[in-house]
C-alpha cells in the first residue's frame, strides 16, 4: 500500500511541483531575456536597476488591485501547465533512494496527440476573456485570436505528420529514440531532412502563441491590449504567464521533434556520436539524465532566442495577409510536404 | 491506464494552482473600486454601444473550414504512425484521400472562402 502511494502519488506530485516551479522561474527570466535581447538589438541597455545588470529585476512584486472576471485566466493556465505532463526532459531513468525516477511525468503512446489536444483548449480562455470583458477592444482581440489560432492549427498538425511517419510512434520519448536510431536529428534526417517541417511548425507555433509578427490579437496600436485590456492584477499575471509558458512549450516541442530532444548537440556528426553523452560519469545514470536535461535546455534557449529575435526584427502582419498566409500558403505546403515525405520514404526507406 | 494517472494529477494541480493563487491574492490585495476605475476602457470616452454586437460572417466561414481541415489532419495521424508498415498500399490510399480533399480545397478557394477582404 505504501509502495503504491509512493509510486502513484508522491513521486508524480514531486515531479509536477518541480516542473511548475522550474517553469515559473524560466518565465521570469525569459521575460528579462526578452527585454535585454530586444534592448541590445535596438542598441539600448534594457533593465539595469535591480541586481547585477538587472538580474534580480523579475523579483520585484507588482501590486494587484482589481477583480473583474475569473474563469478565463484559469482556463488559460490549465492547458499551459498540463501540457508539460508529456514532455521528456531527459532520456535515462535513474534511482533516488531505491525508487526509479523518470525524467518525464507520463510517457503516453499518444503523447503528441495529447499535446495538440490540450494546447488547443487555451483558445477557450481567450474567447471567454474577450467576451466577458464587454469591451470592444477585448471582443475584437479575442475574435481575431480565435480565428488566427484555429487557422494555424491546421499547418501545425500537417507539419507534425511527417515526424510521425519517420518515427512510427506518437510517444515523445519514442520520437527522440527514433532519432537516436536514425543516427541524426529529424531536421537532418537522411531520408528527407525535415527543414520544411521545422519551418512550417515554427511559423504555426509563433502564430498559435500570438507572438510578433503575428501578435494581432494584442496589437497595441489598434486594440490597446486586445483580449486582456480589462484585466489587471493576478488575473492578468496568469494570462501573461500562460503566454510565456506556451512559448516555452512550443520551443520544447520543436527541440524534441526536430532537434533531437536530449541528444547532444554533436549527435549526428560522424565520430562525435557518443561524445558529450554524459558530463558527470561519476553519478552514473543520474549524470546522463542531467546531461540530457542540459542539452535540451540549451536547444530550448536557442529556439526561444529566435522567437524574441523575430519580435525585434519583423513588423506586424495585416490581418488579411495573416489569413492568406495560413490558408493559401502554409496548408498547401504542408500537404505537399506530407506527400513528399511519403514518396521519399517509399523510394529510399 | 496507470500511465494516465499522473496526467490526471497534473490537470488537477493545474486547476488548483491558479484558484489557490487567486484566492490568496484576493485576501492580500487592496480593494478600492470606483466608478471610473470599474468602467469599460474606451480611450477615455464614454462607451456608446455595448460590445456584444454582431460578428463578421468571415469568422464563421473560418470556423467551418477549420473543422473540415482539422478532422482531415487527425485522420492523417494514425495513418502516419503506421506508414512504415503499410508501404505502397498506404501511399496510394492516402493519395486518393488527399486528392478528394484537395478538390474541396480548390472549390473553397474558387468560391472566395479563403479571401479575407
Amino acid at each position: 500500500m505504501n509502495e503504491q502511494l509512493l509510486r502513484y502519488l508522491v513521486i508524480p506530485m514531486a515531479q509536477i511541483g518541480a516542473i511548475i516551479g522550474v517553469m515559473l522561474l524560466c518565465v521570469m527570466y525569459l521575460v528579462l531575456w526578452e527585454r535585454k535581447l530586444i534592448a541590445f538589438m535596438q542598441v539600448r541597455m534594457g533593465p539595469m536597476r535591480v541586481g547585477y545588470h538587472g538580474l534580480l529585476q523579475p523579483l520585484v512584486p507588482k501590486a494587484a488591485d482589481r477583480w473583474v472576471h475569473l474563469i478565463a485566466p484559469i482556463i488559460l493556465m490549465i492547458p499551459a501547465l498540463a501540457c508539460f505532463a508529456v514532455i521528456p526532459f531527459a532520456g535515462t531513468t535513474f534511482d533516488i533512494a531505491g525508487q526509479t525516477i523518470q525524467p518525464w511525468v507520463a510517457d503516453l503512446n499518444i503523447g503528441l496527440l495529447y499535446f495538440l489536444a490540450i494546447s488547443s483548449l487555451g483558445v477557450y480562455g481567450l474567447v471567454l476573456a474577450g467576451w466577458s470583458s464587454n469591451s470592444k477592444y477585448s471582443m475584437l482581440g479575442s475574435l481575431r485570436s480565435a480565428a488566427q489560432m484555429i487557422s494555424y492549427e491546421v499547418p501545425l498538425g500537417l507539419s507534425i505528420v511527417a515526424i510521425l511517419m519517420l518515427s512510427g510512434t506518437a510517444s515523445l520519448v519514442g520520437i527522440v529514440e527514433a532519432q537516436r536510431a536514425a543516427g541524426s536529428w529529424f531536421l537532418f534526417n537522411p531520408i528527407y531532412p525535415q527543414v520544411i517541417g521545422l519551418f512550417l511548425y515554427f511559423i504555426a507555433a509563433v502564430a498559435e502563441t500570438n507572438r510578433a509578427p503575428f501578435d494581432l490579437p494584442e496589437a497595441e496600436t489598434e486594440l490597446v491590449a486586445g483580449f486582456h485590456t480589462e484585466y489587471s492584477g493576478m488575473k492578468f499575471a496568469f494570462m501573461f504567464l500562460a503566454e510565456y509558458l506556451n512559448m516555452i512549450l512550443a520551443a520544447l516541442i520543436v527541440s524534441v521533434l526536430f532537434l533531437g530532444g536530449w541528444l547532444p548537440v554533436t549527435f549526428g556528426i560522424p565520430g562525435l556520436h557518443g561524445l558529450f553523452g554524459n558530463f558527470l560519469p561519476f553519478l552514473g545514470a543520474a549524470g546522463a539524465a542531467i546531461t540530457g536535461f542540459f542539452w535540451l535546455a540549451l536547444k530550448v534557449f536557442a529556439v526561444l532566442t529566435v522567437y524574441l529575435w523575430l519580435r525585434a526584427t519583423f513588423p506586424r502582419y495585416r490581418y488579411d495577409q495573416l489569413m492568406s498566409l495560413g490558408w493559401k500558403w502554409l496548408i498547401p505546403l504542408g500537404l505537399v510536404h506530407v506527400m513528399v515525405t511519403a514518396l521519399l520514404m517509399l523510394l529510399r526507406g | 491506464m496507470a500511465a494516465y494517472f499522473p496526467v490526471l494529477l497534473f490537470l488537477l494541480v493545474g486547476l488548483a494552482f491558479p484558484i489557490i493563487t487567486l484566492f490568496i491574492a484576493q485576501l492580500v490585495r487592496p480593494n478600492r473600486p470606483g466608478d471610473v476605475k470599474s468602467s469599460v476602457y474606451e480611450c477615455g470616452i464614454e462607451p456608446e454601444t455595448p460590445a456584444w454586437t454582431r460578428v463578421s460572417v468571415r469568422f464563421y466561414v473560418i470556423a467551418v473550414l477549420f473543422v473540415i481541415f482539422d478532422v482531415e489532419t487527425i485522420f492523417l495521424f494514425p495513418w502516419a504512425v503506421k506508414y512504415g508498415v503499410l508501404g505502397l498500399f498506404g501511399f496510394i490510399e492516402m493519395s486518393i484521400f488527399l486528392l478528394i480533399l484537395v478538390v474541396g480545397y480548390i472549390y473553397a478557394w474558387r468560391k472566395g472562402a479563403l479571401q479575407w477582404a
